[in-house]
């Protein structure tokens, strides 16, 4: 029950912020379409509606580690944490709460920008829906990313390293705006080295048909989710129990 | 009768730094005791300790029976706390958020709505109810935090500056809110307003540099230090120096 009653409360406190869901649903779909029109004038095979909607989908979910990590930070900077380490929530009712607010927004993030597509070409088939599905162990790898984020910044700067650096890395990284081998070989590697490039793969190989080629890349996704969350929660709790607040 | 709050040799240590040395302290219950001091000697610190937020380098306190380092979570069913900032849901109304609190302290939805209701129109807060808590006034955010403190029904209330920031009328307003629960509930606030010390407290504790260096009455460190005013009594206890006439 009390993990219910906080999520019911970040899930207000997330969606009353007009900014969220400018950035969170606005954004992406600003630039699907931008790109799109771009592409109706020059072709790129790169920004083929199958290829791009899933990168967007992706550079749309790094806006969720925002949304989260902005959000316990301001809940420690104001006090509002200290005031609830006070109750009879546990550290499993803040990590719930905390997380399951962000699971529907962020599927309705990736639902939002692949529905503009359908309108943009994409086939409306099964396939879309397993895109959807494969992305959200990388739903789960940017909530617990703000987790992470919240939970050792200030929320200022979470609002540089999530809404900067990692929408930025996001971007990058991860074949959405340019082929990754035309930067070079050690790009390359190290762009497969993180978990965006592979989820972009994973949603691009769903989303084709080919079934084959998701779990190469998924692993690596799930990998990172798993890792980043439990490092989350080892964080949180610790700092549950320190002069943290 | 037992003491509500009996503190020996509480100590704080950060690195080799003393937040808090040696603090030796009673409150008997029902009384409201004022801890003042400058910034940094420790208040904020000692308060953190009471509630059980941070967990003391050595000694002990007992509140209504029982320890804050052997049964924290029977501390934290008794006390509640006010912090330094508002510590409120901003973008929660005021309703919102004093039903929240009721919530996660167990109450199910239809008594949390009751209780809040009750709540509200014990701190003046009805006709604001709709209101979210960040278009609230200093003085009316400071009421609400103590009213989601008590939502508990805390046989111990700790405030950590609750005036702090606010304009002479909305501290007169609050003071009015606290003098309203003197006798119910154990109050411990911190303070550097020696009027506000004087006007709500009976017995006051002047902290400096982490240690108690006087305990009483208003009038007991008035006449203690030759002074004519607790601000001069509170200069001489804090500087060591001889008081002005």
């Amino acid at each position: 029950m009390r993990p219910f009653v906080f999520a019911a409360r970040n899930r207000r406190e997330i969606l009353r912020d007009p900014l969220n869901l400018t950035f969170g649903i606005g954004f992406p779909v600003l630039v699907l379409l931008l790109i799109s029109a771009i592409q109706a004038n020059i072709p790129a095979d790169l920004f083929r509606i199958g290829h791009l909607a899933p990168g967007i989908a992706v550079f749309g979910l790094s806006f969720i580690a925002l949304f989260s990590g902005t959000l316990i930070a301001k809940d420690r900077t104001t006090s509002f944490l200290l005031r609830l380490f006070n109750s009879p929530l546990s550290a499993s009712d803040f990590i719930l709460g905390y997380t399951l607010p962000l699971i529907p927004m962020a599927v309705a993030q990736v639902a939002t920008c692949f529905i503009v597509a359908f309108f943009l070409g994409l086939p409306i088939d099964v396939n879309a829906l397993f895109g959807l599905i494969v992305l959200l162990p990388a739903v789960l790898l940017f909530i617990s990313i703000g987790l992470l984020a919240g939970t050792v910044f200030t929320d200022k700067q979470v609002g540089a390293i999530c809404g900067a650096l990692l929408t930025n890395a996001t971007a990058w990284l991860s074949g959405t705006w340019f082929d990754l081998d035309l930067v070079g070989e050690t790009f390359l590697r190290i762009a497969y080295c993180l978990p965006f490039a592979h989820a972009v793969d994973a949603a691009r190989a769903a989303m084709a048909g080919d079934h084959a080629a998701i779990l190469p890349h998924l692993v690596w996704v799930i990998g990172y989710a798993a890792g980043v969350a439990v490092i989350a929660v080892v964080v949180f709790r610790r700092q549950m129990t320190s002069d943290w607040v | 009768m037992n003491p509500a709050i009996d503190v020996k040799g509480l100590t704080k240590m950060y690195g080799s730094t003393a937040a808090v040395r040696d603090l030796d302290l009673v409150v008997d219950c029902g009384a409201l005791f004022a801890l003042l001091g400058v910034n940094g000697a420790g208040k904020t610190t000692t308060i953190k300790m009471l509630t059980c937020l941070t967990r003391p380098t050595s000694g002990d306190a007992v509140l209504l029976g029982h320890s804050i380092t052997s049964n924290p979570a029977a501390v934290k069913q008794k006390t509640n706390v006010s912090p330094q900032e508002t510590a409120v849901a901003r973008n929660l109304t005021v309703a919102e958020n004093v039903q929240l609190m009721a919530e996660i302290y167990g109450a199910d939805k239809r008594s949390g709505e009751t209780k809040a209701r009750e709540m509200m129109n014990t701190f003046g807060l009805v006709d604001i109810a709709g209101k979210r808590a960040k278009t609230l006034s200093g003085g009316m955010q400071r009421r609400l935090s103590i009213a989601m403190a008590m939502i508990s029904d805390p046989e111990i209330l700790f405030m950590d500056e609750p005036t702090l920031g606010l304009d002479v009328l909305a501290r007169r307003e609050l003071w009015a809110a606290i003098r309203a629960l003197k006798g119910k509930v154990t109050m411990v606030l911190t303070t550097h307003y020696m009027d506000e010390a004087g006007a709500l407290s009976d017995r006051i504790g002047i902290m400096q540099e982490g240690t108690l260096k006087a305990i009483g009455t208003s009038d007991e460190l008035i006449a203690a230090t030759d002074a004519s005013t607790l601000e001069e009594a509170f200069v001489a206890l804090a500087t060591g120096s001889e008081v002005s006439p």
